[in-house]
């Protein structure tokens, strides 16, 4: 877990204005603590994700929010994938079995 | 926490080299071990000083450690991939607005408008289309120009009639409405997709809704005319040769070509005919002797138009 202040200090090249936006934006989701905010992994991450793509890609904050929007869908189906994959991978090898077969083809595959 | 090396010389992160190496120097007199004997707080931040004008004054190190590559130390900093953490169990606070509900299965199938496997609180039953099957076809020149039905067996005991539209383009895919795969808990089955490969013909050819052809006449037809038969891709029509054609000479046929339906109007392509003379019997000792002396007086040059375009 990290501060707000830790947090600024340790991510060269972000401001305390800029993260605080960020958070009030709801692009970083720290939890409460008292007055102030705390980071989990996962946010500090992310917040290394934004500085990063800002830099390497110069994304100004308007095209930021769609580009977080995507990343978050994209993620959020890999969970579920990841989700279903898990599933199937407990099944019996006649239930996969099954499900492999009712796959429909992929459009442009070989004429079945 | 370390302060970072902008702190402890205290200069902004945007300063110039040139600031940081007067605020190094400065700092470096005042706290330098020898002026300050017996004062180890004085000796750690000198350390701490130097350290931090190390890291500054080297233009990779300072790049690196703005990127956040390297920590104050010079050490390395572990990259925080965002990856592993948004598909992990944390990730999910960042599941977008509106997904929220990711309890069961029906709330992933659901993410593709599909319902869920049972009944679902709201009553909605779990219906999924079924997925398209694809098949490919083979018909010859004439069926693809004319069009027709065309009956594509699947298995010993499962067929589909085709209608095949009259000029359909090789490699052209005809979808036939809920011929697919059968859909689940009622939901609507998929689509037959049936990939339609027309067949070269010995004589005939497309040429957009045209048809060419290359006709072989004797000497005679060509010379003094001639009604012959043709073949068309609706079967054999009488042409007439006029009289003095050549090898090379094209000849329409109006009408002959594909018919084609195409914004509720038919348009009719042609067939072109397109001569080509044989002599047929060259070793008639007749034709040998009449075109001797034809020819003494009938001297033409056949290659003329080849003049020029060469080294000779």
């Amino acid at each position: 877990m990290t501060g707000f202040e830790q947090l600024v200090r340790r991510c060269a090249g972000l401001n305390a204005d800029e993260l605080a936006r960020w958070v009030e934006n709801r692009w970083v989701l720290p939890e409460r603590e008292g007055e102030g905010v705390l980071f989990r992994e996962v946010d500090v991450a992310r917040v290394e994700l934004i500085l990063e793509i800002r830099r390497d890609y110069a994304i100004d904050e308007e095209a930021m929010a769609l580009v977080l929007g995507l990343l978050d869908q994209v993620y959020s189906l890999r969970r579920q994938m990841r989700r279903l994959c898990d599933a199937l991978e407990m099944q019996p090898p006649e239930v996969r079995e099954a499900i492999r077969e009712a796959l429909p083809p992929r459009v442009g595959g070989e004429p079945g | 926490m370390a302060q970072s090396p902008y702190e402890v010389l205290g200069v902004k992160p945007d300063a110039s080299a040139d600031t940081i190496r007067k605020a190094y120097r400065k700092l470096a007199k005042q706290l330098h071990p020898d002026l300050n004997p017996g004062k180890p707080e004085a000796e750690a931040r000198f350390k701490s000083v130097t350290a931090a004008y190390d890291l500054l004054s080297d233009p990779e190190k300072k790049t690196r450690y703005d990127r956040g590559e390297i920590d104050e130390s010079g050490a390395e900093r572990p990259r925080y991939s965002y990856r592993p953490h948004a598909e992990g169990a944390e990730g999910w606070k960042y599941t977008p607005e509106g997904e929220m509900d990711v309890g069961d299965l029906d709330d992933i199938l659901s993410m593709f408008g599909r319902g869920g496997g049972s009944r679902r609180p709201g009553g909605q039953t779990f219906q999924m289309p079924g997925g398209d099957r694809l098949f490919s076809l083979i018909i010859d020149f004439v069926e693809g120009a004319t069009g027709g039905k065309k009956r594509l067996q699947l298995s010993p005991d499962e067929s589909l009639d085709v209608t095949i539209p009259p000029g359909i383009e090789d490699g052209q895919v005809l979808r036939l409405k809920g011929k697919g795969s059968p859909g689940f808990g009622g939901g609507p089955p998929g689509d037959a997709l049936i990939e339609v490969h027309v067949a070269p013909h010995p004589f005939f050819r497309r040429d957009g809704d045209d048809i060419r052809v290359e006709l072989p006449v004797s000497l005679a037809e060509a010379v003094l005319g001639a009604r012959v038969p043709v073949p068309t891709v609706t079967g054999p029509v009488t042409m007439t040769i006029p009289t003095g054609s050549d090898t090379g000479t094209q000849l329409r046929l109006r009408g002959k070509g594909i018919h084609r339906r195409r914004g509720g109007r038919t348009i009719e392509g042609d067939q072109y005919v397109t001569l080509k003379v044989v002599i047929g019997s060259p070793d008639d000792p007749d034709l040998a002797n009449f075109l001797e002396n034809w020819s003494k007086r009938n001297a033409t040059d056949p290659r003329a138009t080849l003049q020029g375009s060469t080294a000779s």
